[in-house]
């Protein structure tokens, strides 16, 4: 720790030891107590010009909720967040705060940079997320639909509903939060958490209608001429990848999303308590090195997994997934296999996975992206014995919504086309953001463009 | 919640229950499904529809009861309310007046080829109808299917009802004396599903048959109702579930059915409150 005279060190999360938390699927990290964050929130300078706020996507005045944890006030500091950001307790847990704001705090050039998204989750569940303010909004007699409870359809409709519209989310599923709910394990986002900032949102005079799959029982047409005013489309990417290898369809092969909401929502840890199976087999690989890759890997290792291994094609500095997630999961005995590839999947008589053939890789020239290209070692294919494999190589748009809305333009891959500033469609009052838009990305971001939208429809609605 | 406003049992594990869902009721076409959960801790369940009555805002179901969840739902009488029901999920049949169509159902797959048969008669086209089960006792909506027909034939594997013997014993006969056959669409369990695509395919008549794998969201978001249609990995909940039989790779159909086969055993043997949450790990 660099020395300082006065400021303390960056204060370290209290973790569930690692031995002891890949057996539960309690969460992982167990939050600041107030002692820690009162510390914490000393370090801050109180920048006069926060950089840290440009590093929000959402734009929380950062250097303001920390000075009111300083003075103890955390009705207010909470407050203070969610003239901002609905859903601290999701946020100051899933963000990845070390690419956003605290990659821009002053104090990370000489030491470690105040711990941001920690403060922000010991104030949600400090205060369990209260401090809206509570005065009657005066109603703009204006109704919208959003299509879609994930982030970027509950930050829309938490900052309509604060502007006075009447809002109504449709969920596909059967519990609101999106990937919230059915992609991020329970050790990493409790759902009582989830659950608890719906809630709040809820009360905000939100409606939240469950099982409705917007593009078959209704279309956006429909909601157009049925009465709403806007529609925010918020369906995220739900349409798993596969990598299109021979034997990708043997039993023991999963999709992340399949796996993760068979454990997640329908809580397949449980079984056969809850009545949804999950099978795992001893061996494991995860194909991919995102943070679904991570969720995945270490899910496969509370559900009784003797070996978890990530299996990616380019190396650990290329790993899409954030540092912590990476670090957490090698610390629960996650291996790691970078240069390696698969290139088919073998199975038994009975259908069910065997192994996994893959090939080396090595670095070669960088490519667009700035990545340095892998090119494929020949004559490098080798076989490992597995039971499960999880493909966790992304996931595109899901079409319900565009195949029946077929003048809503998309681009070559399905994704809405979306103005980034506004989130306007090229359809009037059809507005959409988040993973729909983008492609697979963050919470945090797809809770950007619901902030965004949520402007802009504001905007057209009292034009 | 959803209020079952009727139950019928039909045959000694095939139910029938008409289920109160005004929104999707008002939309669903034949060939479309819904997923329900009985209760919190439930499965989510496909089952195709089998009729509906958009009036009355009514859903009919049949299933049979075949594991754990099937005999929970089972268990459920009229004025009980199901937790959640989505849909109509899928695409829905393609009806038009064709000519000629064969529809043939097997047990259960009876229910939902009859809203499509009914639709391909009122398209206009001459309607030649087969179904089958394991014994009288086993068939189902057979007045039914009669009214929307203009011949049915039926066969059972002991002979109590109609021919003794396979509905492709039926359809092969059929074909040879009747041609042309301009479609033939069959809904009932995988085996006979291809049996009836290997017997249409020396014909080169088009062959339709509805894919019911495991599933899990119903909306395409987990990938677990693949399906290889020709040489395509296709995703039976978006995809269809209505497919070209001779493409269906119905090996890979067949082995992705067993998947949980171990867990499907367990869960029957583990506990049998009813679904209401109070057992407790009882062997």
């Amino acid at each position: 720790m660099p020395k300082s005279k006065v400021r303390p060190p960056r204060q370290p999360m209290p973790l569930q030891e690692a031995q002891e938390r890949v057996k539960n699927f309690t969460e992982v990290s167990l939050g600041y107590t107030e002692e820690h964050a009162i510390l914490e929130a000393s370090r801050c300078l109180s920048c006069k010009k926060p950089l840290c706020v440009d590093g929000c996507p959402v734009e929380v005045d950062i250097p303001a909720f920390i000075k009111f944890i300083q003075e103890k006030n955390y009705s207010q500091a909470i407050a203070k967040i969610k003239e901002k950001n609905n859903l601290p307790g999701i946020c100051g847990r899933v963000c990845p705060q070390e690419s956003q704001c605290e990659k821009h705090c002053i104090l990370g050039k000489k030491q470690q940079p105040v711990a941001i998204g920690r403060l922000e989750r010991f104030l949600a569940d400090e205060t369990s997320g209260s401090g809206q303010q509570s005065e009657q909004i005066p109603s703009s007699g204006k109704k919208v639909a959003i299509v879609g409870s994930g982030p970027s359809g509950l930050t829309a409709a938490a900052d309509l509903a604060l502007l006075g519209h009447k809002v109504t989310v449709m969920e596909a599923l059967h519990t609101p939060g999106g990937v919230l709910v059915y992609g991020i394990p329970e050790f990493r986002l409790p759902k009582s958490i989830v659950q608890q900032e719906i809630d709040n949102i809820k009360e905000l005079g939100v409606d939240i209608q469950t099982n409705t799959v917007v593009g078959k029982i209704n279309t956006i047409d429909e909601l157009l001429s049925g009465g709403y005013d806007a529609v925010f489309v918020g369906t995220g990417a739900g349409l798993p990848n596969f990598m299109n290898i021979p034997g990708e369809n043997y039993n023991g092969v999963y999709s992340a999303n399949e796996f993760l909401t068979r454990t997640n929502l329908m809580k397949g840890y449980l079984f056969p308590e809850y009545l949804t199976p999950i099978r795992i087999g001893r061996k494991v690989a995860v194909i991919g090195a995102g943070n679904v890759a991570m969720d995945s890997a270490r899910t496969a290792l509370r559900l009784g997994a003797a070996e978890s291994t990530i299996v990616y094609r380019r190396t650990e500095k290329e790993m899409p997934a954030r540092d912590e997630e990476i670090e957490h999961a090698r610390e629960e005995g996650v291996q790691i296999r970078i240069l390696t590839s698969p290139v088919e999947i073998i199975g038994d008589e009975n259908g069910w996975v065997k192994s996994l053939v893959c090939q080396k890789y090595e670095l070669g020239e960088p490519d667009e992206s700035g990545r340095r290209r892998p090119v494929v070692i020949p004559g490098s294919e080798y076989e490992m014995e597995m039971d499960t494999v999880i493909m966790a190589i992304g996931q595109g748009p899901n079409p319900l919504v565009s195949q029946t809305t077929p003048d809503l333009a998309v681009n070559r891959h399905g994704n809405i086309i979306a103005e980034e500033a506004t989130g306007k469609t090229n359809k009037t009052g059809v507005f959409a953001g988040g993973d729909i838009v983008t492609g697979a990305a963050t919470v945090i971001q797809a809770m950007g463009a619901g902030k965004k939208a949520a402007r802009a429809i504001h905007e057209y609605l009292m034009r | 919640m959803f209020k079952i406003v009727e139950k019928i049992v039909l045959a000694p594990s095939l139910k029938l229950f008409k289920v109160l869902a005004p929104e999707i009721a008002a939309r669903v076409q034949p060939g479309q499904f819904i997923i329900l959960r009985i209760n919190e801790r439930g499965e989510r369940i496909p089952l195709t529809v089998a009729d509906f009555d958009r009036s009355r805002g009514l859903l009919t179901l049949i299933f049979q009861e075949v594991g754990r969840s099937t005999k929970d739902l089972g268990k459920m009488e009229v004025e009980d309310y199901i937790l959640d029901l989505v849909g109509p999920l899928g695409r829905p049949s393609e009806i038009a007046n064709l000519g000629r169509v064969i529809c043939i159902g097997g047990g259960v797959g009876v229910a939902p080829v009859y809203p499509i048969t009914r639709a391909l008669k009122q398209a206009g086209n001459e309607v030649i109808s087969i179904i089958g089960a394991r014994s009288q006792d086993y068939l189902i909506l057979t007045e039914e299917m009669q009214a929307v027909s203009d011949r049915i034939w039926i066969a059972t594997d002991d002979g109590s009802a109609g021919e003794k013997g396979l509905v492709t014993d039926i359809l092969l006969q059929f074909i040879e004396n009747n041609k042309p056959i301009d479609l033939v669409i069959a809904i009932g369990p995988l085996p006979m599903m291809k049996a009836v695509a290997e017997a249409t395919r020396p014909y080169q008549i088009k062959t339709l048959v509805s894919m019911n794998p495991i599933m899990v969201d119903g909306t395409g978001m987990c990938g677990a109702c693949r399906v290889v249609i020709g040489e395509e990995t296709k995703f039976a909940c978006v995809d269809g579930p209505e497919f070209d039989g001779h493409l269906v790779d119905w090996n890979i159909a067949q082995m992705r059915a067993r998947m949980f086969g171990k867990e499907e055993k367990m869960a029957m043997e583990t506990c049998s409150c009813g679904g209401d949450g109070h057992c407790q790990n009882q062997k």
